[in-house]
């Protein structure tokens, strides 16, 4: 717990008054019951942040500003993930040449559909002129909101001449309004303010730091984290207005937010990061072995976690440790025969509850959670077990030795043993058991299910034993082990952690343990409901805190933004 | 805002009236005269370019079932390389027993042998890039000149399968489908350099105005940011600088061997681990990337048959080629692992067709392997012990008559960034030293240079 001789050590005087100031406001009023206990701490920040967009962030912002009809063709290179989480390896990865090939390519397809005949009365404002020649004011009324939408905030005077000259010039030469433009739109969909985040800073109007997000800063973090896509207009007004800078300008453009079908999006993407869903893209089973989980199986079975997540945690705010001992779900045909089960309308997802019987409680047990940590052609315990302790538990199971003598498991028959019996090798060796232990237990706790996650009572012809134990807690079956994963104090932690490192965009530093803490403490007194931890995360001036950048003689603290169109500015 | 820059202004201008027009056609004799002050001479009297490429497979070699050295300084490719044996005597020479020093550090399986070779670093552990991978040291040196500096292509179906790094933020990811790689390479962007009318494709000037106007923000936007972010934005605008340099290359005709041409369109296939999809789209990329490299496209590519722990399989069997090097037990009579070295034996055999594909693009006197410098590398030296000490590579190809062929190279646990040094400076990049802590070396692999 946070003591308040620790907080006089890291913080200014006033610093601390205003962050008990919050806390005495908050108990007076009675809105935050949970965090009555203690102050909120505060934290230093880090540095001002570059987040290159994920896939699906720039396709959801193609799609928010010219519709879901506009075609994104083409390959995404990936980000590769760091500390867990591809939002972390966001923040460090840059745009290679192959990378910038493919997005500029990208963005003259998009810039091409948008300006077609077809497109064009759906985005244009006006209509120019004469189509054979530029029209400068018809193609600022395009650049200025488009622009604003791309890049989060309103285009720079220079910004937006670039891009007029640039459509003027080339309309003139082509001899087409609307080609000129789509050059004009093509300049901003490669720009590096639309296919980075880059925070924006400016002055700090107290005197604790000297620097602090720009309200459109401040407004994409919102909704990056919230949405997985860019700021709506709503909330780019409630920026430029200043309204993010006062607490209850942000609890409403917050609640607003919570309240969006946007919602949804964000929480898949933060759980497709979380639980690497973006594997599922490259996972492969054999059609041999495993013929009723094909491509499109696959698919369905990473759309049914998501689904069950969404439903869990947003329809009925329940509590986040029920994930993992859940029967309630969605299920459609092509899963139908997964499960063994018919399936009234198998083209759509149906509500659906797995039977006491089936002994599949927890989406630990859904055949996509199985599927995802197995190999194309069987189970595999250890890589299933790894999986449940680093993404779900954010343990780190230590790396194999690089200097296993792994000719103590070549048992001949070993191909003809049940998992149990050939893992039952590997924990025999002194040095491979630490390790096997942690996972193995788990896994085969799950041998009722195949590498495709489908139900089988035997192995190699023997009746599985899914008993096992998790950090103490003895159990019979994979039953048990849902009881004893939800019950273990491992899942909320790792939930809190990895949504504030995915909504920070890096891994959390020692000096946040504090803020860490105090959330852990705050959701487990809200039982553990998802949506107050996240309205928790979203309204903390510590969600938004930095540090100004080091003065290292080349560059200074400035805004990003134009200060014609920053009201704040002009008061 | 610069548009159309006119730093060169003899040839934008000219374009820029031909973009006046809807019909863009340009006549060669006018185009010549400025290919000539491009500085790259047409294919009559071009000398031909040395190409540099790796080929990686995961897992090495069964222990004793790849090489066999003889006295006399040269080896037999035996077993699972059997059919590398063509090639050997013209174009192969094997490194063995160099070594990768810890330097203290762990081991990260499947991870540490292959860095430490193409990196000259050994990493920290797992997901750690160190440095540069020499293919991008190279490709800065070679690759600016062609319509793209590198190509990399994994035969897995993932695009993370590539390792070619400039940093650890900055990867390079792979082609993964020979039908996607077509299209980039000879799609509608394509102009054929044979044709006696070569034509730019009008689109470029424009698309270099697009680059010039992200260029203009560079130094403003940098000042703006923290260090660590700036060089990350910077290489963001490294690669806007590249792909001008790539359009710039693509208004001039390459110069081409005769064998240059389109090659067919493949078709699309659902891509995988299994055996025979490794192979198939292997030889498709093996296909259109020879052609690629007769028709000077590009002059660096990176081609990745099975990842590190390969999880290449046969259809219907549960155990794929990683887990068998772990657990099948070595045959009683035979006395090594059977099915292991089944899988290493398909990998030496499409490296093989491979190389088959660039024997039959004649170029001078010469064929395409004769031009070309490949670095066939892997992950570990023994799978079973996941073992990184002698992990072998070999040089494939003349380099265009810089190094000698045939040679087995004893490392005798000298440095294995000995190799990467020696493959640098065959391609010319001036480096006198490379690698870090006990891998850094300034011994070139002498017995190889001509």
């Amino acid at each position: 717990m946070i003591r308040a001789s620790r907080l006089y050590k890291t913080l200014s005087r006033s610093r601390m008054l205003r962050a008990l100031g919050k806390y005495i406001i908050v108990c007076t009023l009675g809105v935050v019951v949970a965090a009555c206990g203690e102050p909120e701490p505060v934290i230093s920040g880090s540095e001002p942040s570059i987040r290159r967009l994920t896939e699906q962030q720039y396709r959801n912002i193609i799609w928010d500003v010219f519709g879901s009809h506009v075609v994104i063709s083409g390959r995404f290179d990936p980000i590769l993930r760091q500390d867990g989480l591809v939002a972390v390896g966001a923040s460090q990865a840059t745009i290679s040449a192959s990378s910038f090939d493919k997005y500029e390519k990208l963005a003259r397809i998009i810039a091409e559909q948008v300006v077609s005949e077809d497109n064009r009365s759906l985005y244009m404002p006006c209509r120019p002129h004469e189509v054979g020649r530029p029209d400068d004011a018809c193609a600022q009324a395009f650049f200025e909101p488009v622009g604003r939408m791309l890049f989060r905030r309103p285009l720079t005077d220079s910004e937006l001449d670039d891009s007029l000259t640039l459509a003027r010039k080339a309309g003139e030469q082509l001899g087409d309004f609307y080609d000129g433009l789509a050059l004009g739109l093509t300049s901003l969909l490669v720009n590096p303010n639309f296919l980075f985040v880059i925070d924006g800073v400016e002055q700090a109007s107290s005197a604790d730091t000297d620097a602090e997000l720009t309200g459109y800063a401040k407004a994409s973090r919102l909704s990056f984290f919230l949405w997985n896509t860019s700021p709506d207009e709503s909330l780019l007004a409630a920026a430029e207005a200043g309204d993010l800078e006062t607490k209850a300008g942000l609890k409403a453009q917050v609640d607003r937010m919570m309240q969006s079908r946007k919602l949804r999006d964000g929480v898949a993407a933060l759980f497709t990061d979380m639980l690497h869903f973006e594997e599922f893209d490259h996972l492969e089973k054999d059609n041999l072995i495993y013929p009723a989980l094909d491509p499109e199986a696959i698919e369905d079975a990473r759309e049914q976690l998501v689904l069950t997540i969404q439903n869990h945690l947003l329809d009925e705010n329940a509590d986040y440790r029920d994930l993992f001992k859940t029967r309630k779900t969605f299920i459609n045909g092509r899963l139908g025969r997964i499960y063994r089960t018919s399936v009234a309308e198998p083209e759509l997802w149906t509500p659906y509850e797995f039977p006491e019987r089936t002994g599949r409680a927890g989406i630990q047990a859904f055949t996509g959670f199985v599927a995802l940590f197995s190999h194309p052609g069987r189970s595999s315990p250890t890589i299933l077990g790894k999986g449940v302790r680093e993404l779900l538990m954010c343990q780190r199971v230590p790396d194999p030795p690089g200097d296993i003598d792994f000719t103590l498991f070549n048992e001949p028959g070993s191909q003809q043993m049940t998992a149990r019996e050939r893992l039952a090798i590997h924990n025999s060796v002194a040095s491979c058991a630490g390790c096997h232990r942690l996972t193995d237990e788990i896994g085969l706790s799950l041998e009722n299910f195949d590498g495709a996650g489908q139900f089988r009572a035997s192995d190699q012809g023997q009746v599985i034993d899914a008993s096992g134990n998790l950090d103490g807690i003895a159990y019979e079956d994979q039953t048990g082990l849902a009881e004893a994963l939800s019950q273990n104090p491992a899942i909320p932690s790792c939930l809190v952690q990895q949504t504030m490192a995915y909504g920070l965009g890096r891994s959390l530093s020692g000096s946040e343990k504090n803020w860490f803490d105090y959330l852990l403490t705050e959701f487990a007194e809200g039982e553990y409901k998802f949506k107050p931890l996240l309205q928790s995360i979203v309204t903390s001036a510590n969600f938004f805190a930095i540090k100004s950048i080091p003065d290292d003689g080349e560059q200074s603290v400035q805004a990003h933004i134009n200060p014609r169109s920053d009201k704040r500015s002009e008061s | 805002m610069t548009l159309l820059r006119t730093s060169k202004t003899n040839r934008r201008s000219f374009l820029r009236g031909a973009l006046a027009g809807s019909a863009i056609s340009v006549s060669l004799p006018f185009l010549d005269m400025f290919l000539n002050d491009h500085g790259t001479a047409l294919a009559s009297g071009a000398p031909i370019p040395v190409r540099f490429g790796t080929w990686f497979w995961g897992l090495g070699h069964t222990p004793g079932r790849g090489m066999r050295a003889l006295e006399d300084g040269g080896y037999d490719f035996i077993d699972e390389c059997r059919s590398l044996e063509p090639y050997k005597r013209d174009y192969i020479n094997y490194f063995s027993n160099f070594n990768m020093p810890l330097d203290g550090n762990p081991s990260a399986v499947h991870f540490t042998g292959w860095v430490a070779g193409k990196t000259g670093s050994v990493p920290h552990g797992f997901g750690g890039i160190p440095a540069p991978t020499l293919d991008t040291i190279v490709a800065d040196k070679i690759g600016a000149a062609t319509r793209f500096k590198s190509l990399e292509l994994s035969c897995t179906g993932n695009p993370v399968h590539s390792y070619s790094y400039r940093s650890a933020g900055n990867h390079n990811a792979a082609e993964v489908s020979p039908l996607s790689f077509y299209l980039r390479l000879f799609g509608p962007e394509y102009r054929d350099p044979r044709n006696k009318e070569f034509t730019p494709d009008p689109q470029i000037l424009l698309r270099q105005s697009v680059l010039s106007v992200v260029e203009d923000e560079r130094d403003q936007l940098l000042r703006t940011v923290g260090s660590d972010d700036r060089i990350r934005l910077d290489q963001y605008f490294t690669s806007v600088r590249e792909l001008e340099q790539q359009l710039e290359a693509s208004l001039s005709a390459p110069p081409v061997t005769e064998a240059c041409q389109r090659p067919e369109q493949p078709v699309e296939w659902p891509l995988g681990y299994d055996v025979e999809t490794v192979g198939k789209t292997h030889d498709a990329f093996a296909k259109i990337l020879a052609l690629a490299l007769a028709c000077d496209q590009t002059r660096v590519f990176n081609m990745l048959y099975s990842h590190a722990s390969s999880e290449v399989r046969v259809k219907g069997t549960t155990f794929t080629h990683h887990i068998l090097s772990h657990e099948e037990p070595p045959d009683d009579e035979l006395g090594f692992q059977v099915q292991t070295a089944w899988f290493n034996e398909r990998s030496f055999e499409a490296f093989a067709r491979m190389l088959a594909e660039f024997v039959n693009i004649p170029e001078g006197d010469g064929t395409l392997l004769d031009n070309t410098l490949i670095f066939a590398h892997t992950d570990t030296s023994d799978a079973k012990t996941h073992s990184v000490i002698g992990v072998p590579s070999m040089t494939v190809g003349k380099a265009g008559g810089r190094i000698k062929t045939g040679l087995h190279v004893n490392g005798n646990a000298a440095p294995v960034s000995q190799v990467g040094l020696t493959l640098m400076q065959t391609m010319d990049v001036p480096i006198e030293e490379w690698g870090t802590r006990s891998l850094r070396t300034s011994t070139p692999i002498s017995e190889i240079l001509v």
